[in-house]
């Protein structure tokens, strides 16, 4: 437990301006992550290294808030019949072993390349990543919109209707998101790729949802709530492992959770105001502007690397304040969408109801 | 359902959860240096933060669910159509 001592050494003070800005973050994190699935952690993680919190225990101390959250997340959403919650298992037990070998590949670059070259293999797995799926996720909300059929349920697509089709005897497990058996031989991939980007980057959702939607054919406001299942048996698991090494800081965790309750449950209320491909703007929204942000930071990983030429402290200071400015505006930015289409789909229920009262000429 | 939505808010008991859940954070916040102790040994005391975690869950969960219920903002009348 040579850890312990390090980390308890590595637990700051906190003072009410910390304990603010965390229970907020926490909250516009949590508001989104009540919505699309997943979300926060790449807001919270780097923000409380900005006061001081180790790496590590910044890790740490996100997870033990993440799965108590997804927990109260997924509950409310289940309440609204979105969850699948064997889906959510299935994919939450390969997302575990995900995570384990993701640490794994994180120590050892850690090893071979010191601290810039697993910051720079982080930020370029963000980079890459939400280039690909964000672009997509966003195009496709996109063409729903032109199309003008935004109401309509949503087209299951060609590859997730090949999966569906294919039939392994032995491994076929039937899954009410989808309504139909998917072989598990699909299933567990997905969940491992889920597992190694949260590992990575904190935020596995950011594969897991698009997947549901795209390769196994679930409704998107069930992808986003089945995650909150994945996230939260990654989460304990994830949690359990880092508090062995007594690497939680237990009041960063549960201020941040303070705030995420009030807003997952928002995130999950909301959920039943929009139509289905409100999900599919928010998250893609996220995940390109928060790919600006990774982006700008680099080329600084790749100065400490000597891969480029050396950039001064200053310029490099800079591009970290803008990159962490970005992420918080991605944040805010996802949070104002769905605050602003939960505030106009109750205005429009509340005049549907107003006109049903008086068509039945009870005013 | 439509009989959850005529239903008397529950003000009582966003107002017990509230105290709890206050009492809780008090606790956490006057106690940093015994729980920092604690809770960052690791080993077997990994219980401790994943039980308070749980414990934090259920009470600061039913009150800020109950929180947005007594300000009135619920789920949708007319659920989602979901497959």
């Amino acid at each position: 437990m040579h850890d312990t001592v390090n980390a308890v050494a590595n637990f700051i003070n906190l003072d009410t301006a910390n304990i603010i800005y965390l229970f907020l973050v926490g909250f516009v994190g949590g508001l989104v992550s009540g919505f699309i699935g997943s979300g926060g952690a790449f807001v919270l993680t780097p923000g409380m290294m900005s006061l001081g919190v180790p790496g590590l225990v910044a890790v740490a101390s996100n997870m033990c808030h993440k799965f108590p959250k997804a927990l109260v997340g997924a509950i409310k959403r289940a309440k609204y019949g979105q969850v699948d919650v064997k889906l959510g298992i299935v994919l939450g037990i390969s997302a575990e072993a995900g995570v384990l070998y993701g640490a794994h590949i994180q120590e050892s670059i850690k090893k071979s390349f010191g601290e810039a070259g697993s910051n720079l293999y982080v930020s370029a797995a963000f980079v890459v990543i939400l280039a690909v799926v964000g672009g997509f996720v966003l195009l496709d909300a996109w063409k729903t919109y032109r199309s003008g059929n935004a109401h309509e349920e949503e087209k299951v697509t060609k590859l997730a209707r090949w999966v569906q089709s294919v039939n392994i005897p032995g491994t076929m497990v039937y899954f009410k998101s989808i309504d139909a058996k998917v072989s598990i031989l699909f299933t567990i991939p997905l969940g491992f790729a889920t597992g190694m980007l949260a590992a990575t980057i904190a935020v596995g959702g950011f594969i897991g949802v698009p997947s549901m939607i795209y390769v196994l054919g679930a409704p998107s406001l069930m992808a986003s709530a089945t995650e909150l299942v994945i996230a939260f048996v990654m989460g304990l698991g994830g949690s359990f492992k880092f508090a062995m090494h007594g690497l939680v800081d237990i009041r960063l965790a549960m201020i941040i959770l303070g705030g995420s309750l009030f807003g997952i449950q928002l995130g999950a209320i909301g959920t039943t105001y929009v139509k289905p491909f409100m999900i599919k703007v928010v998250m893609g929204v996220i995940m390109v502007t928060v790919l600006f942000s990774r982006a700008l930071m680099v080329p600084v990983y790749m100065s400490q690397l000597h891969l480029i030429q050396e950039i001064s402290e200053g310029t490099a200071k800079s591009l970290k304040n803008v990159s962490f400015g970005i992420m918080i505006f991605a944040l805010a930015l996802g949070a104002f969408i769905v605050l602003r289409a939960m505030w106009q789909g109750r205005k429009a229920e509340r005049l549907q109801h107003a006109g049903e009262v008086l068509g039945h000429g009870k005013v | 359902m439509a009989k959850n939505y005529q239903s008397k808010k529950p003000v009582g008991k966003m107002l017990f959860m509230g105290i709890i859940s206050t009492a809780l954070y008090v606790v956490l916040l006057s106690q940093q240096d015994m729980l920092n102790e604690y809770f960052g040994k690791g080993g077997v005391y990994a219980f401790l933060p994943i039980i308070t975690a749980f414990l934090f869950s259920f009470i600061h969960g039913t009150f800020t669910g109950d929180f947005w219920t007594v300000l009135g903002i619920e789920a949708a009348r007319k659920k989602k159509e979901v497959k």
